[in-house]
Order: C-alpha cells, then structure tokens, then sequence
C-alpha cells in the first residue's frame, strides 16, 4: 500500500474534488506558504468552481486567492486572520457572501463539533513519510508546531499532507498522525522559509513603546498574580513582547518560577525557559528560528493543539489555566470592547487569532498600546467591529496612563494602592484628543462583507464594505 | 513673505508631515494627501492655512502628504518650508 501520489493533481482527485466542496489549509508557514497557492491553482485547472476555503489564517502571500475569487473557483472564506492586502480587496468587496470570521478556539470547535465540515484538508508538511505522519520539525521549510492543522486532521472527510521533505517510515514524532491521511504528495517546496519564521524575533527599541511595557509590567506585579506558578501568554509586536524584559527582573526578585508561557512562542520565551523563569511553554504556532530548534530539541517545550490551546467547548484548554495575557488593539472602546479586525477606516487588516479566546480565558487581560497613534487616539467611543467583547477586557495600559474596567473594582484599588495612574478610560480618551484633537468618524455603510463569530458559535460583529 | 522657490520640510516618517512648497500667482492653494483623511482632513488643511497667514504668505502652493503628524507638527513643517522657500535665513 502506498499513500505517494505522484502530484498534487492526482491526490486531490483521489479524494474526490468537486465543486462546492469545503478545502482546509493551517498558517504555520504564514506569509512564506506556498500550499494554498498551489492547491488553489490546481483546482482552478481542472476547472472546479465554488469552493469554500476553510483557513486559521490568510496572508499577503495569498494574493493570488484574490483571482480565483474573481474567476469563481472559491466563493466563500471563513478564518481566523486576515493581513491587510487580502483584507483590502474584501472590504472593497470582491467576495459576495460574508467572510466568516472565528477565533483559533472558536474555529477549533466548529471543527470539532462538525458545525463547520471539511471536505478535504490540504496540510503543508515541513516533514513527513511516506504514510502521512508529518511534523514541522525538520526540512528546508521548518516552522515548528503544526497546532492549528490538528483538528482539520482529525475530522476533515479526506486529508493531503503536501511536503518538500520525505523521511524514512516512522517519522518521529508525529505531529500529524498516519490514521487520518489519505494522501502524500511531494512538492520542490512548500514554502519560503524568509516569510515563515525571522530569523529572530527583536524587543521594539521605540521609547513610547518601552514606556507602555514597563507600566505593564508593573500593572502585573500589583495584580496579585506575579506569584509561583505565574503563567502567562504575550504577542510578538510591538510593546506585547517588551513586557517579558520586564517581567524577567520581577521574577528574579521574587524568585519565582512560573509554570508555563503559552501562545504563539517566540525565542525570548525560550530564553526565559532556558533560564529556568518558566517550567514549561505550550505552543501552538513558533514565531521564531529559536522556538522552532526549541520544540525539536526540548522536551519541556511542548506542542499543542488549536483545540487544547483554547477550545470554548473542551472539557479544559491550557488558555483556561492562564494567568496574564498582554494582547493588542487597533480601538479600544470606552466599554472595553477592542477591535483588532479593521483599521480605523474600517478596512480589515486582522482577525481575532486567539485574542478573544486568551481574553476570555485569562484571570488579567490586558490591552497595551499607545495613547494614540498617527493621529489616532486609541479610545473610541464605539470600535468600528468587535472583536473581543469588553467584559472579558480588564485592562488598558498606556504610556499616560492606566484605566481599568469597572467590572474590576479589586484590580482598580489594587493598582490605585501601588499608585500607579490609574484614570477612567473617558480620560484616557480626552488626554488624547487634548493632544490630536476630535477626530471626524465615519463609519463604513456598504453592505456586510464579513461577520464575526465569537467563540461561542454567536455572531458578535458584522463588517461593511468601504469605498 | 513672497515664496520664490520650491522647498520642502518633513519626511514620510509615521507621525510626520511631508511638505512641499511652490511659488504661486494667485492665492493660497493647499492640497492635503493623508493616512487620516477623513477624521483629520479639515483640521490638518486648518493648521497649514493658518501657519502661512500667520507668516504674511498670500500666493503659494502647498502640498501636505501626512503619515498622521499632530497640530504642532504640521505647523512647525509647514513653516520651515515655506521658509526656505522664501529664501529667509534662519
């Protein structure tokens, strides 16, 4: 028995490809994914039309997926994250049904569950055998963890693993196991390894940015969490990343060691693992060279799943254990709703990712970000989409200052006691504008283009066209 | 204050204003390129109109191309380059 097939053409055949069918694809390789590129042009040449793409997220690499909207080879998107030139043409409205928009949690049960259903899933595979164990460890077009492909694995009808680099049966470990593929296919390349990880993943240097970190940290001393055991999860832009050169001093002093930092991984969490900060990392997608050698070469930094990372339905999810999340906002709103989906004309430039899953989860989720930023003051009086409700928000962190959600009065007295500058987030809001004066909104009234859906199944949010 | 030759100030950094500066029979023509458009347009022409009424300038072209600059930036880039347009020393 033999799972190679000879191209992607005859793999895809084997599993039935029609018209109308719902193909799955994981971000793992990001903006240096060459898979859904090839896939899709493959589908278009055996002329298959009104395909439903089902992806944990889309990148400008992708751009061609813009003519085959055109051309009608696909005719409906649902994901997780969209980057801003595959979010332009959408809100410009070249997709006629609504995107659909889900958190990696939310997606991860929609799989699980079988609200959404896959019909093939096509997995880019930095290494595999020849009977469809696959890992991200090894190969030219290494990225890690292959968290998010997990569940379309498990339950998707058929499953292609599309790989550059054929090992010798069993490849170990395997992160996608044998007993749910279909089909092997061997391509010259999966991907270019410049747009999957950066070599290394730097601190921002930016001052006001640094300013923000260290009042982060600060809020997370006084927040009675700082405390043996600490877990904690941090983005990779910006002030996000910052936090941990300051947390690091914190722990020292404290002499604690904390149970596990969890996300998207990147070398500066390695280090802190390495150095004994934190016991463990749970990793559902590696941002960096360093966490991909990490998680191939450290037992303690292990692998998980879009559904364990942060399922709204499972029985438990690591985002359920943790402690701090330090996440971003385009807006945030003066009822704590953030908007991480559009820019502030409205235009979509992200997605949730496990924002509003780490919000939900987390015991102190905080927003950081500038008090306003070309122009723009961060606080708004509505966000122009909701992407993570502010009742899971507790609190934004500023260079200026700090405001805390109403619905956490003890974190608000906690921090007022450290007296640190705390306001109530409508100052935070008329600090700004003293300084960039009323900005005019305008929000956008063309049709819906996209919806988001919460973790939940609810829909939390629809997005409008603009010109 | 009489433009007399092109000039330009700023750069196309983010937060900051680029400026460029023409000479100009008639009037004050000032026309704004920016990322914030549409929250800031009115306001940012505003800061510029006023900068060159307050320097005595009446014939000029004005072209702004923002990356989110604040009120005090595009007045202190809108006047160094008219300025220097019009030859002053500093």
């Amino acid at each position: 028995m033999s799972k190679l097939f000879p191209s992607l053409e005859d793999a895809l055949r084997h599993c039935g490809l029609r018209d109308g069918m719902t193909l799955s694809f994981h971000h793992h390789l990001r903006n240096g994914d060459g898979v859904l590129n090839i896939a899709l042009a493959e589908a278009a040449r055996l002329g298959i039309r009104d395909l439903t793409l089902q992806a944990s997220s889309l990148f400008d690499v992708h751009a061609p997926l813009i003519d085959h909207i055109k051309s009608g080879v696909v005719t409906g998107i649902e994901t997780n994250y969209m980057s801003s030139g595959i979010g332009r043409a959408i809100s410009r409205g070249v997709l006629k049904k609504p995107v659909r928009f889900r958190s990696h949690g939310g997606r991860a049960d929609a799989i699980d569950s079988g609200r959404v259903q896959i019909d093939i899933a096509v997995i880019a595979a930095p290494a595999a055998d020849c009977m469809g164990n696959a890992n991200g460890l090894h190969g030219p077009a290494a990225c890690g963890s292959l968290g998010y492909a997990m569940p379309d694995a498990l339950h998707a009808k058929h499953v292609i693993v599309v790989t550059d680099h054929i090992v010798p049966y069993p490849l170990m470990p395997a992160s996608i196991e044998e007993i749910t593929v279909d089909c092997v296919v061997q391509v010259p390349s999966i991907g270019d390894p410049k747009g999957i990880v950066s070599g290394t993943t730097q601190i921002t240097r930016d001052p006001v940015a640094l300013a923000i970190s260290r009042m982060a940290a600060q809020v997370i001393q006084h927040s009675g969490l700082l405390k043996e055991g600490f877990s904690f999860q941090t983005g990779a832009g910006g002030a996000s990343l910052a936090v941990t050169q300051y947390l690091r001093p914190l722990m020292r002093q404290l002499q604690i060691t904390g149970s596990f930092g969890l996300g998207g991984i990147t070398g500066y969490l390695v280090d802190m693992l390495q150095e004994g900060y934190f016991r463990t990392l749970m990793d559902v997608q590696c941002f960096d060279l360093k966490a991909v050698e990490s998680i191939r070469d450290n037992p303690l930094h292990q692998q998980i799943s879009a559904t364990r990372y942060a399922s709204p339905s499972a029985k438990s999810t690591a985002v359920n254990s943790l402690d701090v999340v330090v996440l971003g906002a385009t807006e945030i709103d003066t009822h704590f709703n953030v908007n991480v989906h559009t820019d502030s004309n409205g235009q979509i430039m992200g997605g949730s990712g496990g924002h509003s899953d780490t919000a939900a989860g987390a015991k102190l989720s905080m927003i950081v970000a500038p008090l306003f930023r070309a122009r723009l003051p961060i606080v708004v009086d509505q966000v122009l989409c909701n992407s993570t409700p502010g009742h899971t928000v507790d609190v934004l962190v500023t260079q200026r200052g700090i405001a805390v959600n109403p619905l956490r009065a003890d974190l608000n007295q906690a921090l007022r006691d450290a007296r640190l500058p705390v306001y109530p987030i409508e100052e935070l809001k008329q600090m700004a504008q003293r300084i960039t004066g009323t900005p005019h909104t305008a929000r956008p009234r063309g049709r819906v283009v996209a919806e988001v859906e919460y973790r939940d199944g609810s829909l939390l949010d629809t997005i409008r066209a603009v010109d | 204050m009489k433009i007399v030759r092109e000039a330009i100030a700023g750069t196309l950094e983010s937060n900051d204003v680029f400026v460029r500066v023409s000479p100009a029979d008639k009037g004050l023509n000032i026309q704004v390129q920016s990322i914030v458009l549409g929250q800031f347009g009115a306001q940012i022409e505003q800061a510029a109109r006023q900068t060159a009424q307050m320097l005595g300038v009446q014939n000029a072209v004005l072209s702004l191309d923002d990356r989110g600059a604040i009120d005090c930036t595009i007045r202190a880039r809108v006047e160094t380059a008219l300025l220097r347009g019009a030859e002053v020393q500093a």
